[in-house]
C-alpha cells in the first residue's frame, strides 16, 4: 500500500511546479532579469516570493497549535539560528550560479518536462556539484588524519 | 514609465507564488516537514542528508515537472529562455549543487519556508544568495556576457 505522506508529497510537489510554471519561475531568462538591478529589472520575483510568503505565515501559526502533522507521526524540521561560515558561503556560491544562469533547484527540475534538453545539462551539473560538496565533505577528514599522520612521522 | 516594467507579471506571479505557498504549507502540516527541493533532490539522488523518507522526497520531486507538463498541456506553452552555451549551464549547476548543499537549502527552503517562519539563518542565507545573484548579473554585465 502506497504511504499517504507520499500521495501528499506527489500533490504539493505537482502544485509547486505548476506554480513555479504559472508564475513565470520556470523561465530563466526572466528570473535573471530580478537580478539585473542595472538592466531591465523585472519584479516578477518579488511578486512570486510575496505570494508564496502568505500561506507560508498562516502555516507557521497553525502549526503551533498542532502537536504533530496530519498524517505524518512527527514534525522533523531544521534548526533556525546558526549562523557560520558554511552557511554564509554556501548561500555565496548558490547565488552564484543562480545568477549566471537564473535557475535555481525548483525551476530547473520542473523544466526538465517542457524544455529537456538545456533543463538536463543543468540538472545533471546539479548533481555534479551535489556529488563534489559530499566529496569535499569526506575528503576534509581524511586529509586532516593524512596530514596528522605525517607530522606525528616527522616528529 | 509603464515600459520600465513591460515585461512584469505582478498577477501571474501571486497566483503562481500563492500555489507554491499552499504547497509549502501542505508539506509543512500534513508531512510534517519542509518543501526544500534542494535538499529533497538530493535525498532523491542519493548525495544528501535529508531525513526524508526516500519515496516522499521522489513523489516531491517527481511532481515539479508534473506540474509545469500540466501548465504546459493547458496553456500550449511555458516560455523558458536559457542560455546559449552549454558552458555557462554547466558552470551554473556545478554551484547551484555545490552551494545548495554547503548552504543546506535554496529558494524554496530558505526563501519560502524559512523566511515565513522568520529562521535567522534563512534570512541571512536569502539576503546572502540574492546579493551573490545580483552581484554575479552586475559583473557579467561589466565583461559583457551576456546571453
Amino acid at each position: 500500500m502506497v504511504n499517504p505522506q507520499t500521495v501528499v508529497a506527489l500533490v504539493a510537489g505537482t502544485l509547486f511546479g505548476a506554480g513555479l510554471a504559472i508564475s513565470g519561475m520556470a523561465d530563466p531568462e526572466r528570473v535573471r532579469a530580478f537580478l539585473d538591478v542595472a538592466g531591465h529589472w523585472d519584479p516578477t520575483l518579488a511578486f512570486v516570493m510575496g505570494g508564496a510568503l502568505i500561506p507560508m505565515v498562516v502555516a507557521w501559526w497553525i502549526k503551533r497549535k498542532l502537536t504533530k502533522p496530519l498524517v505524518a507521526p512527527l514534525f522533523d524540521l531544521p534548526g533556525t539560528s546558526r549562523l557560520d561560515m558554511k552557511l554564509f558561503g554556501g548561500a555565496a556560491i548558490f547565488g552564484f550560479g543562480w545568477g549566471i544562469v537564473g535557475l535555481c533547484p525548483g525551476p530547473a527540475i520542473a523544466d526538465l518536462a517542457i524544455h529537456p534538453r538545456p533543463a538536463l545539462l543543468f540538472v545533471g551539473a546539479m548533481f555534479g556539484g551535489m556529488l563534489l560538496y559530499r566529496g569535499c565533505r569526506m575528503a576534509i577528514p581524511y586529509l586532516t588524519a593524512l596530514r596528522v599522520a605525517a607530522e606525528t612521522e616527522t616528529q | 514609465m509603464t515600459a520600465v516594467f513591460a515585461h512584469a507579471m505582478p498577477l501571474a506571479g501571486l497566483a503562481g507564488g500563492l500555489m507554491i505557498g499552499l504547497a509549502s504549507a501542505i508539506m509543512l502540516l500534513v508531512d510534517g516537514r519542509i518543501a526544500g527541493v534542494s535538499g529533497l533532490a538530493a535525498r532523491v539522488a542519493g548525495v544528501g542528508m535529508s531525513s526524508a523518507p526516500y519515496a516522499v522526497a521522489a513523489a516531491f520531486i517527481l511532481g515539479l515537472p508534473l506540474g509545469s507538463l500540466i501548465v504546459a498541456t493547458w496553456r500550449g506553452q511555458v516560455v523558458a529562455c536559457f542560455p546559449g552555451s552549454s558552458l555557462l549551464i554547466v558552470a551554473g549547476g556545478l554551484a547551484v549543487g555545490f552551494g545548495t548543499q554547503m548552504g543546506a537549502g535554496c529558494t524554496s527552503g530558505h526563501g519560502v519556508c524559512g523566511m515565513s517562519r522568520l529562521s535567522v539563518r534563512s534570512i541571512a542565507a536569502t539576503l546572502t544568495f540574492m546579493g551573490a545573484g545580483v552581484a554575479t548579473v552586475a559583473v557579467m554585465r561589466c565583461f559583457g556576457v551576456v546571453w
